[in-house]
């Protein structure tokens, strides 16, 4: 049972958030882990997130907010079902992370913090994402896939659309 | 999944139990596992000390980038304290070019359990953190499994190995921000704020995480405790150079044949370790300049890689050991554009809470971006070489030196690179369109 009624979140994310706020030495310190997991569940961090998230840790609207801006990982609004982040930064670089880039953005007609009409991708241009021995690489949601060439970005992205990607939660 | 890699040269330590299955508590028990923690409490009374003393026998400096003597840090925290004591590891990983700790939450989660015990006997803390980076839920979830694991064996919590001590473990995600790296915006985080780093003094060790002292540790320097406390200090210290411990693991990206992460006795020849562990140059090119240990660490062009890898000889050479993350660039780079990239992301990665570190990352990305883009002018270099050199030590966290000294090493070492850039003579294969440049995300 949840301690926050009507909660927005599903019975499991409820639970395991009531649980969270338990742990540590102050309440507050659940705080970022819960944007996350709440934008893992929703897509997003949505206002309700943000109040409900608010009431559970005991501050206002305005401090979650003020901490949500903070992290590159948080989003206010959603993308895509499969969130494509290529890295572009030194060792991805040197390897072809742009070429990589410029793949997915014309496979997927779209461009950076853009999301696909029917909603099933939206691509990013991320900073390292500490694969560089592996370069280049990308993260669709929290799986990585390293060591790309065109081709293989190909048949990683057809997996997703088929249903068959490793989607990690 | 990342390649492991291996080479006759390694002296594999932390890396021992890597591609054996460790990850799994009983493959860690038969490897040696949860032993050198119940060495230590075995030491009884004198449990603290002991650990305290090997570690500095080991001559192990911290992996996390800046090389701070492990065993000193430790001898800094209180003995008695009021406020509850915490240790901390620092797996935030988001220096380019590093990824090295990703190897060992991958193949030896455990490593950073026991040696989060231990450094919480060391310290008498009863509260370990393990912070990982957002990007590293897989990873996450595998440190979540095996302190679940231990936790199911009775290693953590209550009286752990009957010492009457009780030590808990808890793990924790960031959400995408590089700063948080740094060691008191990382407490900010798991304080549940923005991560914007703290004035010191007072340090960590005196007043850190919720106000208690607290020990922070890089994730691969915590790995190492075990081994050290097995191994004896001494002998630890002996596989490295003169006060530089052991072995670290490097990793090799870039311009390389056979990149990935290895284990060298700290010493060891960069250019060994380029022409040889790795394979040598991509293609059978010629080297051009190799940054040695993360992107904010200054350039070595290619005649200055006889140089051992280790924190003092990296520092005699002009550069940094850093973290580890040795990026490999062959002679079709143009360092203008590589110049560029670097600044973009410190610029990106700035907390904009000072402003020698906010207004300096953006002028010196604006005005490479002009150079870049064909319009500059020769006193562009002598700007970017003023604004990088008045941010030199003006910042309020280390990062405004780190964006400053790369672009340094840059526009000092490969000057002429720059000036023929804008004369209109550009080298190397372009790796950044305009276009990308402009629609760039960072
Ligand atoms: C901007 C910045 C980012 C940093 N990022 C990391 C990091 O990702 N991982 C890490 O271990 N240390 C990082 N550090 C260094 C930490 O502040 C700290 O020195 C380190 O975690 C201490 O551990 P060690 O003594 O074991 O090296 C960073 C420092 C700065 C200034
Ligand atoms: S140096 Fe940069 S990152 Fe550090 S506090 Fe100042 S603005 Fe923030
Ligand atoms: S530079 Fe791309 S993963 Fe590190």
């Amino acid at each position: 049972m949840s301690t926050v009624t009507n909660t927005i979140f599903s019975p499991e994310l409820a639970a395991r958030f009531d649980h969270l706020v338990t742990i540590y030495p102050v309440k507050r310190s659940a705080l970022v882990p819960m944007l996350l997991y709440a934008q893992d569940e929703i897509g997003y961090v949505s206002d309700a997130a943000v109040s409900e998230i608010a009431v559970r840790i005991g501050i206002n609207d305005l401090e979650v907010r003020n901490v949500l801006s903070y992290y590159s990982m948080l989003r206010t609004k959603p993308a895509g079902k499969y969130n494509v982040q290529v890295c572009t930064n030194i060792s991805c670089m040197l390897r072809g992370g742009y070429g990589i880039l410029d793949h997915c953005k014309k496979t997927l007609g779209i461009g950076h913090k853009e999301t696909t009409a029917d909603g099933t991708f939206s691509l990013e241009e991320v900073e390292c994402i500490g694969a560089c021995c592996w370069a280049p690489a990308m993260q669709v949601n929290y799986d990585f896939h390293d060591e790309l060439t065109p081709e293989k970005v190909d048949v990683v992205l057809q997996q997703y659309r088929d249903g068959q990607g490793k989607d990690v939660k | 999944m990342p390649t492991l890699v291996s080479h006759p040269d390694e002296v594999k330590i932390v890396s021992r139990r890597f591609g054996q299955g460790a990850a799994d508590i009983e493959k860690y028990i038969e490897l040696d596992g949860y032993k050198a923690v119940q060495l230590a409490i075995s030491q009884g009374a004198e449990m603290s000390n002991w650990i305290i003393n090997t570690m500095k026998a080991s001559g192990l400096r911290g992996r996390g980038g800046a090389g701070f003597p492990t065993g000193m840090k430790w001898s800094f925290v209180p003995k008695v304290s009021e406020k509850p004591k915490y240790v901390l590891v620092n797996g935030d990983e988001s220096e380019p070019g590093t990824c090295k700790d990703h190897v060992i939450f991958l193949h030896d989660p455990h490593s950073v359990i026991e040696g989060t015990m231990i450094a919480g006997l060391a310290i008498g803390s009863k509260l370990g953190f393990i912070y990982l980076r957002g990007e590293y839920r897989y990873l996450l979830k595998q440190v979540e499994k095996a302190v679940a694991d231990a936790y199911a064996k009775g290693f953590l919590g209550k009286n752990i190995f009957g010492s009457g001590i009780d030590f808990d473990i808890i793990t924790q995600t960031g959400a995408g921000a590089y700063e948080v790296g740094e060691g008191s915006a990382l407490m900010e985080s798991l304080e549940g704020k923005r991560g914007v780093p703290r004035i010191k003094p007072p340090f960590p060790a005196v007043v850190g995480l919720y106000g208690g002292p607290t020990v922070i540790n890089n994730a691969e320097t915590i790995a190492n405790a075990p081994h050290i406390l097995l191994m004896g200090g001494e002998a630890y210290a002996k596989l490295g150079t003169e006060r530089n411990g052991g072995t670290r693991l490097f990793g090799i990206s870039g311009h390389v044949e056979r990149p990935g992460v290895y284990e060298l006795p700290m010493g060891y020849s960069l250019r060994k370790a380029i022409y040889e562990v790795a394979g040598g140059i991509k293609d059978g090119k010629k080297l051009k300049a190799v940054v040695p240990g993360g992107s904010s660490c200054p350039v070595l062009t290619a005649d200055e890689i006889d140089v051992g890898l280790d924190f003092d000889q990296m520092g005699k050479a002009g550069t940094m050991l850093g973290s580890g993350g040795i990026v490999v660039l062959d002679e079709t780079v143009s360092i203008v554009e590589f110049a560029m990239r670097v600044i973009s992301f410190y610029q990106h990665e700035s907390c904009g809470w000072c402003i020698p570190c906010r207004e300096g990352t953006d002028w010196i990305k604006k005005t490479l971006t002009r150079v870049y883009n064909g319009g500059g002018s020769k006193k562009d270099v002598d700007n970017v070489q003023y604004l990088a050199e008045n941010m030199m030590g003006r910042t309020f966290c280390p990062l405004g030196d780190a964006a400053a000294m790369p672009t340094l090493g840059f526009v000092k070492k490969f000057r002429k690179e720059f000036e023929d850039y804008i004369e209109g003579h550009k080298a190397g294969t372009t790796l950044i369109t305009v276009e990308q440049l402009v629609g760039a995300g960072h």
